[in-house]
């Protein structure tokens, strides 16, 4: 018998459920952090420094608090009361800008009116002076000797740094992540085939659609907030910090998320509105625009120097990689996105020996933060190529290249963390039959694949309880942040699948973390596998007490009404079950991760060399997802990721001048729309029930990411255009093409 | 400044400042928030109502526009007859997750229903393009619609 057959008795797992929330966002009812109301909301604005990197040498706030309508205008020196500071991996950030700004639209005042035009009237009032500072405006110029510093005193780690010692900043470099494997120069010595190149990933952005949305309320000391927040346990941990008061005084609420791709990580615009509502004595709702979120969270820009070494019979052999992470002027989750990035820089071959060493460096630019495979995409498209590239030089296909090198399930991937855990080569060999690889090509026409491992699913701290009432309804409470995954509806077919009821007698409702039990954040892929576990150890807990009661009787979805009346009469009760993961050591980054997710996909490109226009014809990313447990929604999640890995290969890119965002409209800033997406587009899904969460379920979605950026890219390559930095405009393509004619190796 | 038009069917008579934005007033003087604030410059589609059966981007459009025309919100489509099949197509496709985006999208869709401009792929990728949807990578959206409008491959 198989682990299917034993464990899936009830048929609920496996299986396309429609998403339980789809009826409710479909007529408009969904609420989001924006349409909620509070008795007595104040509109907060917030005031953003015009300039780079200045000393602020006055703030006169007069005549905006003449303004009618305004309720308060809140500066620096209104949190002389408490330590201003936050940030979860480095605590480097004021609420608001104290004695300089560091980024064009810092944060440097705040106002709360009784409409938004007021609280707008009121931010033109404050006069603001400053002196302007020498700008570190990029990674070159934050990087050059004698740079301006961003950051000047000691690094104090925040609250969630999970990353070991914090070193010392090193001019504006505030953390470094190196690994190492074997004597890596010995293996270029002996080297047949070596490539090297110096490739540039530019920022890019979110754009969740609903922009980072707050309502705040500070009573009888006491926080509420409903916020659009992926990890609202974490918020509370900050905020409770930073206003000094016991975890449970702290209460975040979350609606539904319009979208987060990792821009509603951690903690953005929660204390500045909750200091507004705390001087205000009023709730206070701050809305960013599209140009306020811009310059609140984006991808890290990244540069990197790699060089890759292989043998004549195409074994790999060795690999250096230095890269450069642009964290902006405050580190958010800089830190984790460099040792990500670092971990996926090797890529998962059998290297004799590899040197990685990434650093995060501060620039005066807004700050960067997660976005949807971080890491993995910034890395996996250099890589991929230079995998391709020995290829070519050797002589060999790509494919049995990879064959050939990739690591197999229990190799080490990096050195005490956990073994690989998934069928890469079996994963890539789908991908690449699904476009047609070794088929004849067109011409101008270039195929590639990728592969790459993410390192997912954070910190394993999650616990749920799941009650089932006397009319045979279940209830979960999970902290999990519904922000379109569909998480609701796979943990409602778990609590069928373990107890015994139908997926729509189940109510998941979102994280009040008054009520919510403790669950540490929505990202890294991690709710099924983790929060799922979590969701499945409570309702397991509730079916085990439900059959002591049944003591031999059937368990249907019908009869469990008369089995709770036998327990409790006819007044009704509850059975509550309780679950919980916690990590089996320390849960430190280096031990981990929970699971490797699989980067893996394929593209085919079409090129017009006249014009450079790369246009994608085919992709195929392979969800390896050790257990579907809702199949469409996997195929939906990974097709999401799969656009934006189109879109940040193709035309995204965030443009800096001078530290300052050139592009903050969605008319200069392009996301792909329904004309961008390829002719074919396939999602794989694979099934080997090896992942840690329920059923042999690992986590998906952000795999197809990276893999597809890559795959486009090195799909290119074999089009005739190897490239070294992103995204594959066509001007820039162009350029490339007259350069490979110029030194006469354009092949076409 | 007065103005009527019909609200979802119903006859209305109102007062609002000349410069009050169509999205405004929806979300906060009749409290149908199921038209989004996103971009504000006409490229997401998320604020989508349908004016005199045509979409309109409400971020961009004034209330007083609305004088002596038919307006169409996603609450009052969902109470259309009309509404049942999109429902079931978006559901069954799973072409919503976030839902940020899908009440305007579905205004788009229903409003290019009745006009008859969805009659092959091509034209179907380039009518819905002004509704960005970050979420699904559209391909759920493009099932869905195709079989409501008999173009399914």
């Amino acid at each position: 018998m198989t682990l299917s057959e034993v464990e899936l008795r009830r048929g609920a797992i496996g299986v396309s459920e429609p998403r339980a929330d789809a009826a409710e966002k479909l007529r408009g009812q969904a609420q989001f952090a924006g349409d909620l109301l509070a008795p007595r909301m104040l509109h907060g604005k917030v005031l953003r420094s015009p300039v780079a990197h200045a000393r602020i040498v006055s703030i006169d706030t007069a005549a905006a608090e003449a303004v009618p309508l305004v309720a308060c205008v809140l500066t620096g020196a209104d949190l002389d009361d408490i330590n201003p500071y936050w940030g979860h991996s480095i605590k480097d950030r004021p609420v608001l800008a104290l004695g300089k700004v560091r980024f064009p639209g810092e944060p440097v005042a705040a106002v709360a009116a009784e409409t938004e035009e007021a609280a707008e009237a009121a931010l033109r009032a404050i006069r603001v002076e400053y002196e302007e500072l020498p700008v570190a405006g990029s990674l070159e110029e934050a990087l050059a000797p004698g740079a301006p510093l961003v950051h000047e005193g000691p690094q104090e780690p925040g609250l969630f740094h999970g990353l070991g010692q914090l070193p010392e900043r090193d001019g504006n470099v505030c953390y470094r992540y190196r690994i190492e494997r074997g004597e890596v120069e010995a293996t270029f010595a002996h080297a047949e085939h070596v490539v090297e190149g110096e490739y540039v990933f530019p920022g890019t952005y979110q754009y969740a659609l609903e922009t980072h949305t707050v309502l705040a309320e500070v009573r009888d000391g006491e926080i509420t907030v409903w916020a659009s927040c992926q990890h609202p346990f974490l918020v509370r941990a900050e905020l409770a910090a930073l206003f000094e008061l016991p975890l449970a005084s702290v209460r975040v609420i979350v609606p539904y998320l319009g979208g987060g791709f990792g821009s509603k990580s951690y903690t953005k615009m929660e204390p500045v509105t909750v200091a507004l509502a705390r001087k205000a004595r009023r709730p206070v709702r701050v809305q960013n625009r599209v140009d306020e979120s811009m310059a609140t969270t984006r991808r890290h820009g990244m540069r990197c120097r790699m060089r890759s070494a292989m043998n004549a019979e195409g074994r790999l052999l060795g690999r250096q990689v230095e890269c450069w992470f642009d964290t902006g002027a405050y580190a958010d989750n800089g830190p984790r996105v460099t040792a990500t990035g670092g971990d996926a820089a090797p890529g998962p071959y059998r290297w004799e020996a590899f040197r990685v060493v990434a650093d995060c460096v501060y620039t005066n630019t807004a700050p960067s933060g997660s976005y949807r495979a971080f890491g993995a995409t910034h890395l996996q498209w250099i890589g991929e190529q230079q995998v391709d590239e020995l290829a070519r030089l050797a002589g060999l296909d790509p494919l049995d290249v990879r064959r050939q090198n990739l690591c197999l399930p229990g190799e080490e991937i990096r050195q005490g963390g956990k073994p690989l855990d998934a069928d890469l080569v079996g994963d890539v060999e789908k991908a690449a039959a699904k476009i047609g690889w070794g088929e004849p090509k067109p011409a101008n026409v270039g195929r590639g694949v990728s592969v790459g491992l993410l390192a997912a699913g954070a910190h394993p701290v999650s616990t749920a309880v799941v009650k089932l009432e006397a009319d045979a309804n279940v209830v979960v409470l999970v902290g999990t942040t519904e922000v379109g995954q569909g998480a609701r509806t796979v943990f409602a077919q778990i609590v069928a699948e373990e107890i015994g009821v139908r997926p729509d007698q189940v109510t998941v409702r979102g994280a009040d973390t008054r009520f919510t039990p403790y669950d540490r954040s929505t990202g890294a892929s991690r709710s099924t596998t983790l929060a799922g576990l979590a969701v499945q150890r409570a309702a397991a807990s509730v079916r085990a007490e439900l059959e002591e009661i049944a003591a031999g009787d059937p368990i249907e979805p019908d009869s469990i009404t008369s089995l709770m009346a036998r327990r409790f009469g006819l007044a009704g009760g509850e059975l509550i079950g309780h679950g919980e993961v916690a990590p089996a050591g320390t849960g430190s980054y280096a031990e981990g991760p929970v699971f490797w997710e699989v980067c893996v996909g394929a593209a085919e490109v079409e090129l017009d060399p006249d014009t450079g226009i790369v246009r994608v014809r085919k992709t195929a990313t392979v969800a390896d997802v050790g257990k579907a447990i809702n199949p469409l929604l996997v195929e939906r999640q990974d097709e999401g990721g799969t656009l934006q890995g189109l879109g940040n290969a193709l035309f995204e890119e965030i443009v800096f001048d001078g530290g300052h965002i050139a592009n903050d409209t969605l008319l200069e800033y392009r996301v792909p729309s329904l004309v961008d997406v390829p002719d074919e587009m396939t999602c794989i899904v694979v099934e080997n029930e090896d992942g840690p969460g329920p059923y042999g379920a690992k986590g998906c979605g952000e795999g197809s990411l990276a893999a597809t950026t890559a795959a486009i890219v090195t799909a290119l390559a074999d089009a005739g255009v190897p490239m070294n930095e992103l995204p594959l405009t066509p001007e820039r393509v162009w350029r490339r093409i007259q350069e490979l004619k110029e030194v006469g190796t354009w092949q076409r | 400044m007065e103005i009527s038009f019909t609200l979802n069917g119903a006859s209305r008579r109102t007062t609002i400042a000349p410069n009050r934005l169509l999205l405004d007033f929806l979300r906060e003087d009749e409290g149908l928030t199921g038209a989004k604030r996103s971009c504000e410059v006409q490229v997401c589609g998320a604020c989508t109502v349908l004016l005199d059966s045509l979409p309109v981007s409400s971020c961009c459009t004034l209330a007083a526009d609305a004088d002596g025309r038919h307006l169409l919100t996603i609450e009052g489509l969902a109470e259309l007859p009309e509404f049942a099949r999109l429902e079931e197509a978006f559901t069954s496709h799973a072409a919503v997750q976030c839902g940020f985006c899908t009440p305007a999208l579905l205004l788009t869709v229903h409003s290019l229903l009745a006009a008859g401009g969805l009659h092959d792929e091509a034209e179907l990728r380039r009518n819905l393009a002004g509704n960005i949807c970050r979420c699904t990578g559209y391909k759920s959206i493009l099932e869905a619609v195709s079989e409501l409008a008999g173009t399914f491959a």
